[in-house]
């Protein structure tokens, strides 16, 4: 008989698949729970960290320090990392099941939703998902481009994400020259010729979705004039009982930053950000690209905290050559796991995944984004992993005990499937050289932005392609 | 960039703080929490959090709470990190509903 399970005799051996904010604190939860845990994080990119390395916007550098609390925790012992290794393509979901006692999916929301309107696949027409990835060095979107030469741009959402199209777009590349921000983006943004930005929301200015720092450091933009207009101030009654409750003090913050800006004279920058609420786009209208955008102003409807936005059937035409929309993620299927398509998210009661009949499936797991959902900032996927984790612990002694091979079963799989997963010491390697390119240009780092180039930093460089 | 846990804090110590800090800053006594803002990322995931809206960062901070400015810095030094959740303080709630919260 094997020992109980979770004991140093038969350790409980547990694969975290992601390795962004949900996957480390998930990671570290288990690692300092008492029990015997090993812990191996499978990640697809070579890469570590997530949207804290793909997503954050290089300019806030004082964020992406989240990843010195990561390295912490990768330093515990009985951690591992796989990284350039993708589940559901490299290994099958059974095939973890058949190694680890659980699972832990953490593998965030990486595809976009749809505004559902005509002439949205236009040239000039993007996700904001693509341009953040772009901007920092996703592999994945090495070879995207994007057109900068039209002179107005127009960023759908008002949410942080758009908030930070608008300040890549809106700041001089000298700006953002310090920042690890890719190169290629950088090259592309310095002929930029965009000069007006319209950052559009279907809702007013009470329900915006930016967080106070955000919005400000809009108005703050050393080239860039932003221009508020007063009339979209004068709210409705349930908007201003929204505003009136205490515990609402980040919309009310909001609109007082918003009313200061539209009581200030523009400055003369050579760039203008127009806010712009109320409106939703109808339509997409250009001979193979975008040329014009159709708008619908809109008006809202409802109870205070539940108003909608209705359209009023009044349009206005906006000429612009580049469209970015950040209407909000969805999660990414892997074959063998449940989702749920509408939500876009793997359906889930405590953390534990379930069925379609809405029973648990034993030993698998999951948090931060692809469970709740594309909200939340870093911090709170650790309360959320935390609780995932608990779920986790207290099903350990209904698991079967049998014990498990972890990574040693997964090697002789990827060896066979010509997979070179990288490993926490792999990594370091490739970060140092990253660190070393970034050193002469005055940037933290040059990020790597091929999975060949990152490969290539190992095996004495022997590895390149795959 | 500084972001700072303030009077409000006092007495109550729910610590929804705590669970979403990303980075583990916060440290505590028997009766408040204090930020170590050589480590804090200035997130400012806690702020919402905080049922008594005690934690401010930068120009939000009231002027008549700038001087916990240098007492987090000092006492955040001197005390343990706090990562999970504590049962509040016997009391938390009267001081809460007294905050007006
Ligand atoms: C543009 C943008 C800007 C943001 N800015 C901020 C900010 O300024 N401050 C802040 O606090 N929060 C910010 N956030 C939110 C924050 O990034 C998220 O809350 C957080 O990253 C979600 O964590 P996660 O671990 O669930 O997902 P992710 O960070 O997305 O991590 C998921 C990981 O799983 C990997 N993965 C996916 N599929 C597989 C697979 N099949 N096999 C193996 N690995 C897989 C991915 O490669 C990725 O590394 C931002 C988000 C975005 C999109
Ligand atoms: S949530 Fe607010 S009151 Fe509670 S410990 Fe944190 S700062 Fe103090
Ligand atoms: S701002 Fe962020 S990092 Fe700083 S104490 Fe709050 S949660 Fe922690």
């Amino acid at each position: 008989m094997d020992a109980f399970l979770g004991t140093e005799r038969n350790p409980l051996q547990v694969a975290v698949v992601g390795s962004g904010p949900s996957g480390f604190y998930a990671a570290e939860a288990l690692l300092k729970s008492g029990q015997a845990v090993r812990v191996d994080m499978i990640e697809r990119l070579p890469a570590p960290y997530g949207l804290v390395r793909y997503g954050v916007a290089p300019d806030h550098p004082k964020l992406k320090e989240a990843i010195l609390a990561y390295q912490v925790i990768a330093q515990l012992p009985h951690f591992s990392l796989l990284a350039n290794v993708n589940v559901g393509r490299d290994i099958e979901v059974d095939e973890l099941r058949a190694h680890y006692h659980a699972i832990v999916f953490a593998c965030g929301a990486e595809a976009d939703r749809r505004l559902g309107v005509p002439g949205e696949d236009l040239a000039g027409s993007h996700t904001a998902t693509e341009f953040v990835a772009w901007y920092n060095g996703h592999p994945d979107y090495r070879e995207r481009s994007f057109d900068l030469s039209a002179e107005v741009a127009v960023v759908i959402g008002q949410g942080n994400v758009a908030a930070d199209v608008c300040r890549i777009l809106a700041k001089s590349v000298d700006e953002l020259r310090a920042t690890d921000i890719a190169q290629h983006a950088l090259d592309a943004l310095a002929a930029s010729r965009v000069r007006e930005i319209h950052l559009i929301g279907r809702r007013g200015p009470a329900q915006a979705k930016f967080t106070n720092k955000e919005l400000k450091e809009l108005g703050e933009l050393a080239c860039c004039d932003t221009q508020v207009d007063p009339r979209d101030l004068a709210l409705n009654a349930e908007s201003l009982a929204e505003l009136q409750s205490k515990a609402n003090y980040i919309s009310a913050k909001n609109v007082e930053i918003l009313r200061d800006l539209a009581a200030r004279a523009l400055g003369g920058r050579p760039r203008r950000l127009l806010f712009r609420f109320l409106e939703s786009p109808l339509e997409l209208v250009g001979a193979g690209r975008l040329e014009e955008l159709v708008l619908v102003r809109n008006r809202l409807e409802g109870s205070p905290f539940q108003q909608s936005a209705h359209s009023t059937g009044e349009t206005a035409r906006l000429r612009c050559g580049l469209l970015f929309r950040s209407i909000g993620y969805a999660g990414v299927p892997i074959p063998g796991c449940p989702f749920d398509a509408r939500q876009g998210i793997f359906p889930t009661r405590d953390g534990r995944l379930v069925d379609a009949t809405d029973a648990v499936i034993p030993g698998l797991y999951a948090a931060g984004w692809i469970k709740r959902g594309p909200s939340g900032i870093i911090g709170t996927n650790r309360a959320d992993s935390v609780a995932t984790v608990k779920s986790l612990l207290a099903d350990v002694p209904s698991l079967p005990s049998g014990a498990k091979a972890g990574s040693a079963g997964l090697a002789p799989l990827l060896a066979q499937r010509a997979v070179r997963a990288v490993s926490l010491d792999d990594w370091r390697v490739i970060d140092a050289h990253e660190v070393a390119r970034g050193e002469p240009l005055g940037k933290p780092r040059e990020k790597f932005t091929r999975v060949a180039e990152m490969l290539g930093c190992l095996d004495g460089g022997a590895v390149s392609q795959r | 960039m500084t972001t700072i846990v303030t009077d409000n804090c006092n007495g109550c110590r729910f610590t929804d703080c705590v669970t979403v800090c990303p980075v583990a800053c916060f440290h505590a006594d028997e009766t408040m929490l204090y930020i170590d803002n050589n480590v804090c990322i200035q997130c400012s995931a806690c702020i919402p959090l905080c049922p008594v809206h005690a934690i401010y960062a930068d120009d939000d901070i009231p002027e008549d709470q700038a001087h916990w400015i240098e007492i987090n810095a000092e006492r955040s030094q001197a005390l343990p990190v706090v990562t999970e959740k504590q049962d509040a303080l016997p009391g938390a709630e009267a001081r809460k509903a007294a905050l007006g919260y």
